[in-house]
């Protein structure tokens, strides 16, 4: 009876493709819903900093006085909290996978300095997200 | 009288993945005590609660083992749901139960594979994790995570999953019920794999009662307790009864477990079938204060949330009792006696999460 079952998956597993996929050569086919990696398009960011603090694995780094944006992808996890809480809309869950490296790299954005308003350049002391500006935003 | 030696098991061992050490106290082939410790992966997962915004904890919980998380995610909601007076909306609740469903399906598949690598059928491992792994494309399709899902969130769920979604899930269950009885039969019916489980571990119901143990392990000794029976999410609209066996041994253990298999399926279907439309999740308003416990079937048995919460936006306290966490002391009993090539049978057949031990 059982050798009778074990006949039957060896003619299929002899006569079928194999079930995992061909990595390198065939792609990886990712579902609509993949998490994989977060983008953010610095243009429309405000560095209000929320999606630094709603990060449950601190990922991601503000700091307004240098008008950068860092996100260390191997320290990500994913959970997509900071896309819900950007109030720009600017952070996006992209399909793909982060790039496995030789390194733990982060990634560094820096957002343009202003060309018109001179003023924000008089607040000198908070470098990571200042609770106040989070709040306008929203 | 012969000599007694100890040989160390673990932390690092080829049945488990995960890091568990014992030292079993040998005479000869039989094992006459053994002594366990733990804690090689204790993560502090229950303080970061003090630390976190009680919204963001979820992320947090849902992070505590990668098997059962939808469940720790989801009852850690539902415990703070309960302090905030939160009605969820039904289709939420039937999504968290189908979800719930999907989960001990691939838990139970993720098991049996290990319990046959652990017995040294190298294929019929392969078999149950091909299979799993269909259950995996389905919560990838659905929520974008193969095993941590992050779509509750306190008042509902992040995602809905729409009827043709749910259609399409049903009828590969329905392929994917065809194969398990194929695979299950080499299981249940086998007479190599049999002699592996047939009367090893053998657990009376006094003495699952006595130890207070959990879920299939507890079952498989013919204790009827399934704690979905208390009708949480939309359990309580569904049709099942408890699974049990009264022999008490490995065997029995493996053989509840693969009848709920089948079991998980037809609650799926019968929750596709009832599921109603509308929203999937209701904004709440202010901060919790007071305090609630809350108990889930989890696919290793009864897991127990405890939540405290102060009125402000970090919780007091957050506790889990995880079943594989009441089934140790069984196990070290039912090791006491049996051949050293026992050991690794009476080790998987709890199904231990050493994860979810820890946290
Ligand atoms: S939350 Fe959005 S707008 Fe604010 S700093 Fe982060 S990416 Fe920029
Ligand atoms: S997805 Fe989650 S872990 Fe990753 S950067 Fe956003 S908040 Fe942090």
């Amino acid at each position: 009876m059982s050798l009778f079952t074990f006949a039957k998956t060896e003619f299929h597993n002899l006569f079928s493709r194999p079930v995992t996929e061909q990595y390198p050569q065939k792609p990886k086919q990712f579902k609509e819903r993949t998490r994989g990696h977060i983008e953010n398009n610095i243009d429309l960011c405000i560095l209000c900093g929320m999606c630094a603090r709603k990060c449950p694995s601190n990922a991601i780094t503000v700091n307004r006085a240098e008008r950068t944006w860092e996100i260390r992808p191997f320290s990500c996890v994913q959970c997509g909290s900071c896309v819900e809480n950007c109030p720009k809309k600017c952070l996006s869950m992209c399909q793909s996978y982060t790039r496995p490296g030789p390194e733990q790299t982060a990634r560094l954005l820096r957002k343009p300095q202003p060309a018109a308003k001179p003023q924000p350049a008089a607040k000198p002391k908070f470098s990571a997200a200042p609770a106040p500006v989070g709040k306008s935003a929203s | 009288m012969s000599t007694r030696s100890v040989v160390p098991f673990g932390p690092h061992h080829p049945v488990l993945p995960e890091p568990i050490h014992l030292d079993l106290v040998l005479e000869d082939e039989k094992v006459v005590d053994v002594i366990p410790s733990i804690g090689f992966i204790h993560r502090g997962l229950e303080k970061l609660v003090e630390k976190r915004d009680f919204r963001d904890f979820v992320y947090v919980a849902e992070r505590m083992c990668g098997i059962c998380s939808f469940m720790h995610g989801m009852s850690y909601c539902e415990a703070v749901e309960h302090i905030m007076g939160v009605e969820l909306p039904p289709r939420a609740k039937y999504l968290r139960t189908i979800w719930c469903e999907l989960s001990r399906l691939h838990s139970h598949l993720l098991w049996l594979g290990l319990l046959a690598d652990a017995f040294g059928f190298e294929s019929l491992f392969m078999q149950c994790w091909r299979l799993r792994e269909k259950i995996l494309d389905m919560f990838e399709a659905s929520t974008g995570g193969r095993l941590i899902f992050s779509v509750n969130k306190i008042g509902g769920q992040r995602r809905d999953m729409d009827n043709a979604m749910l259609h399409g899930f049903v009828e590969k269950l329905g392929g994917l019920e065809e194969d398990l009885k194929g695979i299950t039969s080499t299981f249940l019916a086998n007479s190599a794999v049999n002699s592996r489980l047939k009367g090893v571990g053998y657990m009376t119901k006094k003495m699952a009662q006595e130890y207070g143990v959990a879920g299939p392990f507890m079952r498989a000794s013919g204790i009827a307790r399934d704690t979905r029976k208390l009708g949480y999410d939309a359990y309580g609209d569904l049709n099942f009864e408890p699974i049990t066996s009264t022999e008490g041994d490995c065997y029995a253990r493996t053989q509840v477990r693969v009848r709920e298999l089948f079991q998980s399926i037809d609650l799926i279907r019968q929750a596709v079938a009832k599921i109603p439309e509308g929203p999937v999740a209701v904004p709440i308003r202010g901060f919790p204060k007071g305090e609630y416990m809350v108990r889930v079937e989890q696919p290793r048995g009864e897991a127990i949330y405890y939540v405290k919460a102060n009125g402000t936006k970090f919780l007091d306290r957050f506790r889990v009792r995880t079943p594989t966490f009441a089934n140790v002391p069984a196990m070290i009993e039912l090791m006491k006696g049996c051949r050293l090539s026992e050991i690794p049978m009476l080790i998987l057949t709890i199904d231990p999460c050493v994860s979810c031990i820890e946290r």
